[in-house]
């Protein structure tokens, strides 16, 4: 069923292919050039390439090897799945044209995984039952990459996510202490959750100027966890937390809690935990008198944290960057759209796109031109790790446990009743 | 001083809201000895109903008036919780009415849950917290007191006084209508009182719209005062009354009000003076739940429990 799909979006892209062929390879040449240092036979030459099935140009006299997708492309998610699988599906095509993988004609195959664990372990059996299947890029959420990292690892695949944020599905549980590999089949290109405390803390009291903060948080462990980073590197920045407090998962009257902070005067609130706790308690605190912006992560940054009564000046920080605002990712986003597709490439294309080459080039220089069998996945795995590259959201490179060496962040700000970009960056520390 | 204030009217606010709740616990135990758990339900659909109301059923150009949106929200809310009430009643509970006290127990825990599930399934956008329009003046009352000021949102009078009158002309009606008689009545012996010309049924289920009219008219003041709803709001408020209708004393009116208040006060000013803060302020109203019914078991106002002759 959902290879159909993509079978039938494939074809579309033929059709508009003549119009927009030359643009495309064009540009994809000139990304290949920058992205792919390691791929030595360089695909310019093919810039009359025709059709989608790899040109004649390259030899694909091996067979058809499979670069997996995982994402949401159903349900309430569906825009950012189908927007990882589009980036994928470009990333595939673009390699093929540019013969990066010797001997083979690459294909993609998306499964849907509902954004639900369960069906994100049927699609990983699914897809790892396959021997020609490669690598997997996917999945979106990291719910259900925690069920899906250990079917892939079962078979020795490679997988690289494009958006998972939690640090534990690499670094382990106890990942500020004693960080410990999990799964040495499993990448990440996107930066995780445990930044984005800091990250906040360094726009709030460092450019925003704010010295005396609140801290409330919602017992939970992504708040928590949140909290206590921003508190760590808000008092290193010379700020003073002058007061905290607590509310509950499922509280919607948060007078006790904004009571409780108001006599110290604070001038901004940090809140760890997630949108639909904040935009009635950014409400709130207005109401009673406490109108100071309101700061949390990307629990936060949601349309619906606005509808909830999140104020103008409320702000949230995510994992990543919108890629219009990123020099690198122009060919990418020129790419994207010359190929028509039906969907926007929506927050994470620009990371699916990334790790989609990570996935066919490290192929390419695995096999070096040899044949594909389940003992290259090693291979693959090391090539993987060695990776260093230009890719469309900055630099594409991987640590010891798996984590993108990029750690992109953005702060939003609600502006207008709209969510609009403050600025973005990189955390150190 | 002026934090001490502020946290008492947020937890009278809060009081009042579970005091409205607290009563439809209170007449349905008193009448039939049940305690209806779906009670919290009720409340938490009639909100979804008065955000409905506004979006679907209110011509656009009257959305701002709140004069208009406010009587309709409440007209909405209303309709659904008394259907809903007498539904409930007719098919949940009557059945059930001569059956060991246990089984009209898990019955209303059921019909909680399939309640929950069927809003948080069908009503759109209701797996996460939805938005109500505050259909309210918007003005906040600004108390100056000694070291800062005491904010009161316009809603947070309109709640305290719409439940202190509520209950009062409950309190009336009860002892005074012949509705009220019949209901007394058939409380304290419902055989004697159908050989005395009272219909127990429509007693009983008058008494569960009733219940479920004082729900809804909290659940659109609880609307417009927070401006949020979610799937979850009917149990946690409904232990809350639960628990003030236990306080006060199962079965009384104006226990049901006091315990309703004295939780919210308990709550607001335990999460400002005790240790721990707000994280724990939970856990000092459960904490004088059980101090009460250690030493007073019947409650504040309630009678001890009789054996039935």
């Amino acid at each position: 069923m959902l290879t159909r799909i993509v079978r039938t979006n494939a074809e579309k892209g033929h059709h508009v292919r003549n119009q927009t062929v030359k643009a495309a390879v064009l540009v994809a040449g000139a990304l290949l050039l920058a992205a792919c240092g390691t791929n030595k036979t360089e695909g310019g030459s093919n810039g009359g390439g025709t059709g989608s099935n790899a040109p004649q140009a390259c030899d694909t006299s091996k067979g058809t090897l499979v670069v997996g997708v995982i994402a949401p492309l159903s349900g309430n998610l569906s825009a950012l799945g189908l927007g990882i699988r589009n980036s994928v599906d470009l990333a595939v095509e673009q390699a093929n044209e540019k013969c990066v993988v010797p001997g083979y004609k690459l294909k993609m195959q998306a499964e849907d995984d509902q954004a639900t664990p369960q069906v994100g372990a049927q699609a990983a059996t699914r897809l790892s039952s396959n021997p020609n299947v490669v690598g997997v890029v996917g999945t979106l959420n990291s719910s259900v990459a925690q069920s899906v990292q250990p079917i892939l690892k079962g078979k020795n695949i490679l997988q690289v996510s494009p958006a998972n944020t939690t640090p534990s599905l690499t670094r382990g549980d106890d990942f500020k202490n004693a960080p410990k590999r999990q799964f040495e089949t499993y990448f990440r290109v996107c930066a995780t959750d445990d930044l984005q405390g800091g990250f906040a803390a360094n726009y709030l009291v460092g450019k925003a100027g704010k010295k005396n903060i609140a801290i409330i948080t919602d017992g939970k462990t992504y708040g928590e966890g949140l909290a206590a980073e921003f508190r760590k590197e808000a008092e290193k920045e010379g700020a003073k937390i002058v007061a905290t407090a607590k509310v509950g998962e499922n509280d919607s009257d948060f007078s006790g809690a904004i009571n409780s902070i108001k006599g110290a005067n604070p001038d901004a609130i940090y809140y760890g935990g997630e949108y639909p706790q904040a935009g009635p308690l950014s409400k709130q605190a207005k109401d009673l008198g406490l109108n100071v912006p309101l700061m949390g992560g990307d629990g936060l940054k949601d349309d619906k944290f606005i509808e909830l009564g999140a104020k103008d000046g409320d702000l949230a920080t995510s994992v990543g960057a919108p890629v219009e605002d990123l020099d690198t990712a122009k060919a990418y986003l020129d790419a994207y759209k010359a190929k028509k597709f039906k969907d926007d490439y929506s927050a994470y294309g620009g990371f699916a796109y990334d790790a989609a080459n990570v996935v066919v080039v490290s192929l390419g220089k695995a096999l070096a031109g040899g044949e594909w069998s389940d003992a290259k996945r090693a291979d693959l795995i090391k090539a993987v790790q060695g990776y260093s590259a230009q890719g469309a959201t900055g630099d594409v490179k991987f640590d010891q446990y798996g984590d993108s060496t990029n750690k992109l962040l953005t702060v939003y700000k609600v502006q207008g009743g709209k969510w609009a970009t403050e600025t973005t960056g990189t955390f150190g520390g | 001083m002026a934090t001490l204030l502020q946290q008492l009217a947020s937890g009278l606010v809060l009081g009042a809201l579970i005091a409205l709740i607290a009563l439809g616990y209170t007449m349905v135990y008193g009448i039939i000895q049940l305690i209806n758990f779906a009670h919290g339900e009720v409340f938490m659909v009639s909100i979804f109903a008065a955000a409905a109301t506004y979006k679907w059923f209110i011509p656009e150009s009257w959305e701002n008036t709140w004069q208009i949106a406010l009587p309709c929200m409440l007209v909405g809310a209303v309709l659904v919780a008394v259907v809903l009430a007498v539904l409930m009643e007719r098919f949940a509970y009557r059945p059930l009415r001569n059956a060991p006290r246990l089984a009209p127990l898990i019955t209303a825990l059921g019909v909680s849950q399939m309640l929950k599930e069927i809003v948080r399934l069908n009503y759109p956008d209701a797996k996460s917290a939805i938005n109500v329009p505050r259909a309210f003046i918007d003005e906040p009352i600004i108390i100056t007191v000694p070291g800062g000021t005491v904010v009161l949102q316009a809603t947070s009078v309109l709640l305290i006084a719409v439940s202190i009158v509520g209950a009062v002309i409950l309190q009336l009606y009860v002892s005074r209508s012949r509705m009220g008689r019949a209901m007394r009545a058939t409380a304290q012996d419902p055989d004697t009182a159908k050989l005395m010309g009272v219909n127990p049924n429509r007693t009983i289920v008058f008494t569960f719209a009733l219940g479920g009219l004082l729900a809804a008219v909290a659940g659109v003041l609880y609307g417009i005062h927070l401006n949020t709803v979610d799937t979850e709001v009917g149990f946690l408020y409904g232990i809350f009354a639960f628990t003030a209708a236990v306080l006060g004393g199962v079965g009384s009116i104006k226990g049901a009000v006091i315990g309703g208040f004295i939780i919210g006060v308990v709550k607001t000013l335990g999460g400002q003076l005790l240790p721990g803060g707000t994280g724990y302020d939970v856990v000092w109203v459960f904490i004088l739940l059980i101090l009460v019914l250690v030493f007073r078991p019947q409650g504040l106002f309630g009678e001890p429990e009789r054996v039935r002759a």
